[in-house]
């Protein structure tokens, strides 16, 4: 689904990922965990084809589509409206019935402006408009930041029940504890350079990574 | 028909002009943030287009539908060449929008010359109403609806709005924004075509018509903040019937102070609220 090879990506004079490696395969649900400015949201900007890499291999199959940091949803837009346009490239299939079927919680906001909604509200469209392509690999820039832990777990249980059905994800969060307990497979992304990979279970269970990387103390 | 009805109905078919402007200022702005000073020339670019089409032999009807495809044609390129650059901020773009209307003036002296020009319009009178004003009210009306339904009923209106609202979302979605934004400014080039193509009979064109036009017509569209095409409507009409019972009742010469004295008032009204920033 996504086969990223030795990436490096350049803002002017500063390298925000020097040389990266990272794959995400069919049906799979990957993390990508690290800091801030680690490089996660340029990692997920030139996968997504918004940024260009200065060198590497990327390639990418199947359609990908992706949840954004901060949700960037369309704020003047009714919910309906948002979900629409995310199926803007597929004129045939813009019609929402079925993200209201995997997204019940969505129904009596369908006619509210988008703007308008709560922070968790909001999450859950951009989750949907993101759902509406019809996706293969759903990439998701940071779900959990600044939601209370009871919407994260909401959200979490949708994630799980879609990448049962078949979508591969690749989450990308602060929270490397939910990554962790989400995804089966993890990088760790620090300064730009992938410093750890592996299972969730054996990063979670190394205590120089767990201590180093992600915050966690055993 | 009584005088003061004579001068409502010449300022409302003066407001229409305004008003199709302003909606053109305002479709521009709401998706590319941009400020269109070449608005006016739109206008003047398509009604000095009609009088040579007409010369030419062409019937009424198509004279008109020409000058209006040509000043979207226009619009298209002024976009072209204000935001096609990637990374041009909304502030350079209006300062070259300003450029190319000065530039407008050096191609329509060059073709059509500095004299005003006129072509008739819609001949006759309905109890003392000239029928072109009648007709400059309709055709305003069903345009605007018509924009108005664009924006609130389909997709593309959609995709114009969050391509103003966000962007960068707007792209991961997979909307070409830089598409959206040159739409945006052939459908502007259109309206200001249409208010030059519809004024023109009942007031000549010259080359630099396009002032008072976009005075106006940016005036009529500030009083909704540059993005609310309802409010932009009621200003131009509001201005254009002042502009007539002005120049009715004291004197031509202060007509074009009106849409100054009108913007100042709506400014300082609005120099207190928070909510102007916030709108825009």
């Amino acid at each position: 689904m996504i086969e990223a090879r030795d990436l490096v990506v350049r803002y002017g004079a500063a390298t925000a990922l020097d040389g990266v490696s990272l794959s995400v395969r069919a049906g799979e649900m990957v993390a990508l965990i690290g800091a801030n400015g680690a490089g996660k949201t340029t990692l997920v900007n030139t996968v997504c084809g918004i940024l260009r890499p200065a060198a590497g291999e990327l390639a990418t199959t199947g359609r990908l589509a992706l949840v954004p940091e901060g949700r960037h949803l369309f704020g003047p837009l009714t919910v309906d409206d948002n979900l629409r346009l995310g199926a803007w490239r597929d004129r045939t299939g813009r019609d929402t019935g079925h993200i209201y079927d995997l997204l019940p919680e969505l129904v009596p906001l369908r006619k509210q402006a988008a703007g308008r909604l709560s922070g968790g509200q909001q999450q859950m469209v951009a989750l949907g408009r993101a759902l509406m392509a019809r996706p293969d690999v759903l990439v998701i820039d940071e779900m959990s930041l600044g939601l209370a832990p009871r919407v994260v777990e909401h959200l979490a249980a949708h994630l799980r029940e879609r990448n049962a059905e078949g979508l591969a994800v690749l989450l990308i969060e602060q929270n490397a504890r939910l990554a962790l307990d989400l995804c089966a497979r993890a990088y760790v992304l620090e300064a730009g350079r992938v410093v750890a990979e592996g299972p969730s279970a054996e990063l979670a269970g190394s205590p120089e990574v767990a201590a180093a990387y992600l915050g966690l103390e055993s | 028909m009584g005088e003061l009805a004579q001068y409502l109905v010449t300022g409302v078919g003066l407001g229409c002009a305004y008003a199709l402007t302003g909606s053109g200022l305002v479709v521009i702005y709401r998706v590319t943030r941009v400020v269109n000073f070449a608005q006016g020339s739109f206008a003047v670019l398509a009604a000095l287009c009609v009088t040579t089409v007409l010369a030419a032999g062409l019937p009424h009807g198509v004279a008109e539908g020409l000058g209006v495809l040509l000043a979207a044609v226009v619009g298209l390129l002024v976009g072209l060449v204000a935001t096609g650059k990637p990374g041009t901020t909304p502030q350079a773009a209006l300062i070259v929008t300003l450029g190319l209307g000065v530039f407008a003036y050096a191609v329509e002296i060059l073709f059509w010359g500095d004299q005003p020009r006129s072509f008739p319009g819609l001949g006759g009178a309905i109890g003392g109403v000239q029928i072109h004003y009648l007709l400059i009210i309709a055709v305003t009306a069903v345009v605007l609806g018509a924009v108005a339904l664009l924006f609130a009923r389909t997709d593309l209106g959609r995709a114009l709005t969050a391509t103003a609202a966000d962007p960068y979302a707007a792209r991961a979605v997979g909307i070409d924004v830089v598409r959206m934004g040159l739409f945006a400014f052939a459908v502007g080039g259109a309206l200001g075509g249409l208010a030059g193509v519809l004024i023109t009979p009942v007031q000549q064109v010259s080359f630099d018509s396009d002032v008072a036009l976009v005075v106006n017509g940016f005036s009529a569209a500030i009083l909704g903040n540059l993005t609310r095409p309802g409010l932009t409507l009621a200003g131009g009409l509001l201005l254009g019937v002042v502009s007539a019972l002005v120049g009715g009742y004291l004197s031509t010469a202060y007509q074009s102070d009106v849409a100054l004295v009108f913007m100042l008032v709506v400014l300082i009204a609005r120099a207190g609220r928070r909510d102007v920033v916030e709108a825009a």
